[in-house]
């Protein structure tokens, strides 16, 4: 009862990334709080899916392993999830902010009449005192979901400490995936999916799906060059391209690039892009709007190229290039390439 | 057979263009600079209202918005582009709304509106940004959902069944669902219509009670006595029936603790210059430091 649970998405008969990422994050929470780590697997032809989970420090894993569980639809998994937790009474859900996460999500709240935050940057626990519809009340031990609201120009750290679950989703990379224990055991609960899903639930068809692995590995990427607006055109970003494959690096973007066309929309980085943390990132005319630092600001060495020597993003830079894109990136190549040997 | 569409349709601060005036001195947003504009992927989903309302004469569209007096502007806007009626919710008390209170009160709206069969809105709202309120006001309403809608393909009048091209993670997939139903439609949908020039002269004097001047109630008395489409019609929380405890603030769960500036602390950096020099010594020093190469 009133444990740490995490909704995990499953692709095929694997977990994705997002959801380790939110178990590593449940993990701790768990820990602070002094309860267990829960997780929620649905799909089909789950057998041994714990092993996937386990070395995250799950405590206890749900399994409903039922025809027409994949591919997802909402209404069989809200119902199984939101029929789990009349039972179980957690205190904390996680789940990814992806496509599946953000369709399921709110049905979840709204069934449960509980809040949920979009989109958290962090999420910690803390006690504070708050005054709600007029009536202060010390409150011990609760989830703080912190976001970036406002197209980011600021951060709430928002809380809802009279409902039950407190429920947030994440985005993917956002949290870091972290394994406790190769051998961490915990058990495995294989629920009657018919018990929690009545046949009338299953509505929606899927008549065709079509998924592609990614283009590219940003996320993962050790090196990032990154292009904004200040590239100016789709050649000069073939030129990025280039550098990128003499680096073996990933190339990024900010919204201004993809926006102007220069380049494809997943491989923007930021808040409404993907988050990444590279040992390298170096930016060519990105200015630094927060909602592009929030992406990338974890990189370790960043690196800013950028005609106007005021850019935001120069600020939080390690080495600071003034100079134009035009100047710079041509020469970055012809020298990584006359000394790398 | 004619359908009955409802839209959804969101009047929102334009983020995509916050400028430097954008945040007051105090850290707060200064929401006056920011133009109030009609949420781009509510025009996506009003678009696919248009386009079944193509496919099958008759069928109407009702627009339905909460917000402020003025967010009846979308109401507007949306008649120009080929809506055929809307409605506002406004009131005091449902201010300070969350997704629960927010999708709550247009579930309640939508009940008092009635007769539905596809009720259609925005993936999300530029300004929160959540996705919630569609899958919210789905559940509260009893009916399945499809998000992230690209395309409805195909909508079976017999078999009261749509087949729907939707984006996912990764990929793209169809499904089939049931009417009524809930949808809401991606950025990467068709775009929306533009204004029609002969509606604009139609609807130009269309408003909400709340936005007219009383000095000029008895011009509007007048125009709405002979057309009364002129009127849009205006709800208050008693209006759609709703509960006072889950409205506004005292109906959110959430609550905001603290809001924060965000100021990024400056690094000590190196600034070089784009000589040959300068970058020739970077490249070396990256690469003797062994972080790249
Ligand atoms: C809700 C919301 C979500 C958002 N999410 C994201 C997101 O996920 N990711 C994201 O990136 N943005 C996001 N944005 C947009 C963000 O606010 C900025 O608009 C965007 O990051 C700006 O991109 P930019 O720095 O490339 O362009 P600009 O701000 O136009 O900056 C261009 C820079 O290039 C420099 N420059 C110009 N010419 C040259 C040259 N020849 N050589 C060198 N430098 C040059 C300029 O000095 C300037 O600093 C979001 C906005 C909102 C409201
Ligand atoms: C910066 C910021 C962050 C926020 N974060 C959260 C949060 O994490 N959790 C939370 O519960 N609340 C949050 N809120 C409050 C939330 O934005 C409001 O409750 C809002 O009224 C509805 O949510 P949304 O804008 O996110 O809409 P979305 O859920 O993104 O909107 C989806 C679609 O629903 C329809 N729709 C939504 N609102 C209306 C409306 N008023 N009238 C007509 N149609 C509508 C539109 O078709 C729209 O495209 C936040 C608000 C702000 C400004």
């Amino acid at each position: 009862m009133n444990n740490v649970f995490v909704y995990c998405e499953i692709e095929g008969t694997t977990v994705v990334d997002v959801s380790l990422e939110l178990l590593s994050k449940g993990r701790k929470l768990a820990n602070t709080l002094g309860v267990q780590l829960e997780c929620i697997c649905a799909g089909k032809g789950l057998d041994g899916i714990e092993k996937q989970v386990f070395p995250y420090g799950v405590d206890k894993v749900h399994v409903f392993d039922a025809e027409g569980l994949f591919p997802y639809t909402t209404n069989p998994h809200a119902s199984l999830v939101v029929n789990l937790f009349k039972e179980e009474q957690p205190q904390i859900c996680l789940l990814g902010a992806t496509v599946i996460g953000r369709d399921l999500g709110p049905r979840i709240s709204s069934a449960m009449h509980s809040g949920l935050t979009a989109d958290c940057t962090e999420l910690e626990i803390d006690s504070f005192e708050m005054s709600i519809g007029g009536v202060k009340k010390f409150y011990e031990n609760q989830l703080c979901q912190i976001r970036p609201a406002f197209g980011g120009n600021i951060v709430a750290t928002i809380v809802n400490p009279e409902h039950r679950p407190q429920m947030a989703t994440v985005r993917e990379g956002v949290m870091k995936k972290e394994i406790v224990d190769p051998n961490y055991k915990g058990e495995v609960v294989k629920h009657d999916v018919a018990k929690y899903v009545p046949e009338t639930e299953y509505v929606v068809k899927v008549l065709e799906r079509h998924v592609e692995k990614a283009k590219h590995n940003l996320k993962g990427a050790p090196i990032v060059v990154a292009g904004g607006y200040g590239m100016g055109s789709k050649e000069n970003f073939d030129m990025l391209f280039e550098l990128a494959k003499e680096l073996h690096a990933e190339v990024g973007a900010s919204r201004a690039a993809v926006d102007a066309g220069f380049v494809d929309h997943d491989r923007q980085i930021g808040q409404t892009g993907v988050t990444v943390r590279p040992k390298v990132y170096i930016a060519f005319g990105i200015s630094g709007q927060i909602q592009h630092l929030a992406g990338m600001q974890d990189s370790g060495i960043i690196i800013s190229v950028n005609s106007d020597p005021e850019a935001p993003i120069n600020a939080i830079a390690d080495y600071v290039i003034n100079g134009t894109v035009e100047e710079v990136l041509p020469k970055m190549i012809k020298y990584y390439k006359a000394n790398n040997k | 057979m004619s359908l009955k569409i409802v839209v959804l349709a969101k009047q929102v601060p334009d983020t995509r263009n916050v400028g430097p005036d954008a945040m007051t001195p105090q850290g707060t947003i200064n929401r006056a600079a920011l133009p109030a504009v009609f949420n781009p992927e509510d025009l996506n989903a009003l678009e696919q209202a248009l386009r079944l309302k193509d496919q099958f004469p008759g069928s109407t569209i009702s627009v339905l918005t909460m917000g402020l007096p003025k967010s009846a502007e979308v109401v507007r806007e949306a008649l120009y582009r080929g809506a055929d009626c809307g409605y506002v919710v406004t009131d005091r008390p449902l201010g300070g709304a969350d997704t629960l209170a927010t999708s709550y009160t247009l579930a309640q709206a939508v009940k008092k509106i009635g007769d539905y069969d596809i009720i259609l809105g925005g993936r999300q709202a530029i300004d929160g940004d959540t996705a919630q309120v569609g899958p919210q006001i789905a559940e509260k309403l009893g009916l399945t959902q499809v998000t992230y809608a690209e395309e409805i393909l195909k909508l079976d009048e017999q078999a009261r069944k749509v087949v729907i091209r939707r984006h996912i993670d990764g990929g793209v997939e169809t499904v089939e669902a049931p009417l009524p139903l809930v949808v809401t439609v991606n950025g990467s949908a068709a775009p929306c219509r533009p204004r029609n020039a002969k509606r604009i002269m139609k609807f130009k004097n269309a408003t909400a009670v709340a936005e007219r001047k009383p000095e000029d109630a008895d011009k509007y008395a007048a125009l709405i006595a002979k057309k009364p489409y002129l009127d849009i019609p205006q709800w208050g929380a008693a209006d759609i029936d709703a509960d006072p405890a889950q409205i506004g603030k005292a109906g959110s769960p959430t609550n905001v603790k603290a809001v924060k500036n965000i100021v990024f602390k400056a690094k000590e950096s190196r600034t070089l210059s784009a000589s040959d020099a300068d970058i020739e010594g970077l490249i070396k020093e990256l690469l003797d430091g062994k972080i790249i190469g």
